[in-house]
């Protein structure tokens, strides 16, 4: 069977482990993608968490200052976005450390990756988590605060799990923009899985095998993390009426 | 090679560990055959990266290789994303009032590769017309704009698409160095489809200068460094040995 | 909204903001502004084109693609329920580079091909972009109209039904124009999102507004100035579409009944 396949099309053996295949780094290429996801989607979150309270019960300036934020994050494409805070982040961190009598540090790519992509995060994260707060019933809220209830344990009992259920389709959402993005680091030369695919097709010649595959392999992270959202959905859901509608 | 790979996986994996004279050395994330390409195992060979060993070596630092996007390898120099840039980069005029360069470490000739049987010329007359792709921030782009003006002129971000475009009949004629497009040539779709035009006539304000290692400007020390190992490899005769492989005669150029 | 605007700390603000700008102006080196600037109009116009084009052909095939998922059977639903999963699940730069070097890299092996009339078209670039972004709009768009499709009230279909209406009229007179209208909201966001996606289209030689910028860094060094006007390009054209789906949104009836 796998020999038949193979006879049909020779290049589907590029892909073996060991090299003359390439499969190894495709797989090399993956973890550092979904490394970079997962880091800057955390991140996003920490920014997203604190912008989406800034937002809501911060001052004047703040909500501006954020409201700009979201705004020229969702209207600039990410690449541009990349490229800025790729190029002139670290040049100024740097710039400001030369100047302070401090060595230049060296910002490794997959710290840059996730710093870049983590801001991009943080804005579209701010508005989700500001819109699963609202729409916490405001009933619960008042009811918890008749009962006397801390503002603390309010917020760790009521607020936070009745928010979480909210967010959580928002936040998957978030997450498989994150994994697709990384896709972008590719331009500034990062060596996550589409660049490698890309490295190995030009290598090879096999464009169309080594892209089919790499498109495999996110989509599989893609069907895997959506089906784990969906649990966790549920699971944020329990003992909430009404089930998911 | 492993010390470069364990380095390199090492710096891949936790950045900020800054150590003595470690210097991260830029080349460009494509593969450029016969001088850096990556193999399946993960790796980068070829000439220029044999020579990186060679030089840092002889330099005394200690080097790290660090792929970057040709588009971006300026700019990741002066934002100090790398240290040094070895990535078959020609010293021009116009890159010397950003950045500064060693001395050259190699130098050979341009040269123009054409469908088969096209019977284009490597002449102003020859591509007028024409489709000529080259790699954007290279002498070559210089050199068309300047000379191929009748041509159309096509920019990629690096030579590879720019080969691969000629094979897929989406250009006419490419222009590059004859080295990297003698390798391209002989391999397997090179030889089914194209063929080299010759050289393109000499101009040597654009092509003269030879390839260096790229510095930031003021770094004086560091460059004194390269110059040093460059002149020692030279001398000592680890120039031809790395050579003698991948060359038939030598590519240092007079 | 206007008087609560001008609040003291935003006109602080907005000074801050001026100032930031006046210094740019100022320290920043923008001498290669004149040369490049024949050029950059012809990216953003480039840009706009591919926008365009890519928004109104995707959405002609999204409306298939979301009829087939809401009420097709199922040898309809299935394949273009996997269609949107494939084109959502993965990132548009494979797609594109699948579509240009892959695709792209057999045709040449057919004389026949070689020797059409359509040659001309396959090698260039730009019929590429189209395709991809065409097809990245109509996945994304496609599950936007499924829902819209499923959320027309079935009382309505059912009324037009007992009418006697035959059904590619119900189609064209009851059913698309609710679902469109339901779609238009998230149309505006898709349409920014589409145009957030279209610098990737450099990466295959298509000389965009992003493309155009690159090549003032590569051609003067030069890196901050370019990319800072070019996120100052990409904010007015969405500003601009914005501005243009609230318009569209006000002309369109917001309840039927």
């Amino acid at each position: 069977m796998l020999e038949a396949l193979l006879d049909a099309f020779p290049t589907l053996a590029l892909l073996a482990w060991e090299p003359p295949g390439w499969g190894a780094n495709l797989a090399r290429g993956l973890v550092n993608s979904v490394q970079i996801a997962l880091g800057a989607f955390a991140l996003g979150l920490v920014i997203g968490t604190a912008g989406a309270y800034g937002k809501l019960y911060g001052g004047p300036v703040t909500r501006d200052l954020l409201a700009v934020y979201t705004t020229v994050v969702r209207a600039v494409p990410e690449l541009v976005l990349i490229l800025i805070l790729y190029f002139a982040v670290t040049d100024l961190v740097n710039q400001a450390l030369v100047s302070f009598g401090y060595a230049r540090v060296q910002i490794s790519g997959v710290a840059a990756g996730i710093a870049v992509l983590g801001v991009v995060q943080g804005a579209y994260s701010t508005e989700v988590l500001r819109g699963a707060i609202l729409a916490v019933p405001s009933g619960q809220i008042e009811a918890a605060r008749a009962m006397g209830m801390p503002p603390v344990t309010l917020a760790r009992r009521i607020t936070f799990p009745l928010m979480l259920a909210n967010a959580v389709p928002g936040l998957a959402n978030l997450w498989l923009i994150a994994t697709k993005d990384t896709a972008l680091l590719a331009i500034v030369g990062f060596a996550e899985l589409t660049l490698q695919t890309r490295q190995a097709a030009a290598s090879t010649k096999a464009f169309l095998t080594f892209f089919l595959a790499a498109g495999l392999l996110y989509l599989l992270v893609t069907l895997i993390s959506t089906f784990l959202f969906a649990r966790a959905e549920k699971w944020a859901r329990r003992g909430q009426r009404g089930g998911q509608a | 090679m492993k010390k470069i790979l364990l380095t390199t996986l090492a710096a891949l994996s936790f950045g900020s560990a800054a150590m003595a004279q470690e210097v991260k050395v830029g080349i460009a994330a494509e593969p450029y055959p016969p001088f850096a390409s990556p193999d399946a195992a993960g790796n980068w060979i070829g000439w220029e990266i044999e020579m990186i060993g060679a030089v840092c070596a002889a330099a005394e630092l200690d080097c790290v290789i660090t792929p970057v996007a040709w588009d971006g390898i300026i700019p990741s120099l002066t934002s100090g994303q790398v240290d040094a840039i070895m990535a078959s980069m020609s010293i021009t005029e116009e890159r010397l009032k950003t950045i500064d360069f060693s001395d050259k470490y190699y130098n050979t000739p341009t040269v123009i590769a054409v469908a088969k049987g096209s019977g284009i010329a490597p002449t102003p007359e020859g591509l007028a017309g024409k489709i000529l792709g080259v790699q954007v921030s290279t002498i070559h782009q210089d050199y068309a704009q300047t000379h191929f003006g009748d041509a159309e002129i096509k920019l990629y971000q690096t030579q590879d698409e720019a080969n691969q475009d000629l094979v897929a009949g989406r250009i006419d004629a490419t222009q590059a160095d004859s080295i990297a497009l003698d390798a391209f040539l002989a391999s397997a779709e090179g030889t089914a489809c194209c063929e080299s035009a010759g050289a393109v006539a000499d101009d040597p304000a654009i092509l003269g200068l030879g390839v260096g290692v790229g510095l930031r400007k003021g770094e004086d020390d560091l460059k004194a460094k390269f110059n040093a190992g460059i002149a020692k490899i030279l001398e000592d005769g680890t120039y031809e040995t790395i050579s003698a492989p991948y060359f038939d005669s030598s590519i240092y150029g007079g | 909204m206007s008087r609560g605007f001008w609040q003291p700390h935003r006109i602080v603000l907005i000074g801050l903001a001026v100032l930031l700008a006046l210094w740019c102006g100022w320290a920043l080196r923008w001498d290669w502004l004149p040369r490049y600037l024949p050029l950059m109009a012809e990216g953003i116009w480039r840009t706009i084109w591919l926008l365009a084009v890519t928004v109104t052909l995707g959405f002609l095939l999204a409306i298939p693609l979301g009829l087939a998922q809401a009420a097709g059977p199922w040898y309809l639903a299935a394949p273009a329920r996997s269609f949107c999963t494939v084109v959502r699940g993965t990132p548009l730069l494979l797609q594109l580079w699948l579509l240009y070097y892959g695709l792209g890299s057999l045709f040449p092996q057919y004389p026949w091909i070689r020797e059409s009339e359509l040659w001309p078209y396959l090698r260039q670039a730009w019929p590429y972009a189209v395709l991809a972004l065409t097809i990245s709009f109509a996945g994304y768009e496609g599950e936007v109209m499924r829902g819209a499709f499923k959320g027309v009230p079935s009382g309505q279909l059912e009324a037009a039904r007992a009418m006697g209406m035959p059904r590619f009229t119900i189609l064209r007179r009851i059913w698309l124009p609710q679902a469109i209208q339901r779609a238009l909201p998230t149309l505006g966001g898709e349409t920014v999102l589409q145009l957030k996606a279209t610098p990737l289209v450099a990466t295959i030689t298509v000389i965009d507004i992003y493309s155009v910028a690159s090549r003032v860094r590569q051609d003067t060094f030069i890196v901050y100035e370019p990319l800072l006007l070019l996120a100052l390009v990409y904010m007015a054209i969405t500003g601009i579409i914005v501005l243009v789906f609230r318009a569209l949104e006000a002309r369109v009836p917001s309840r039927v009944a």
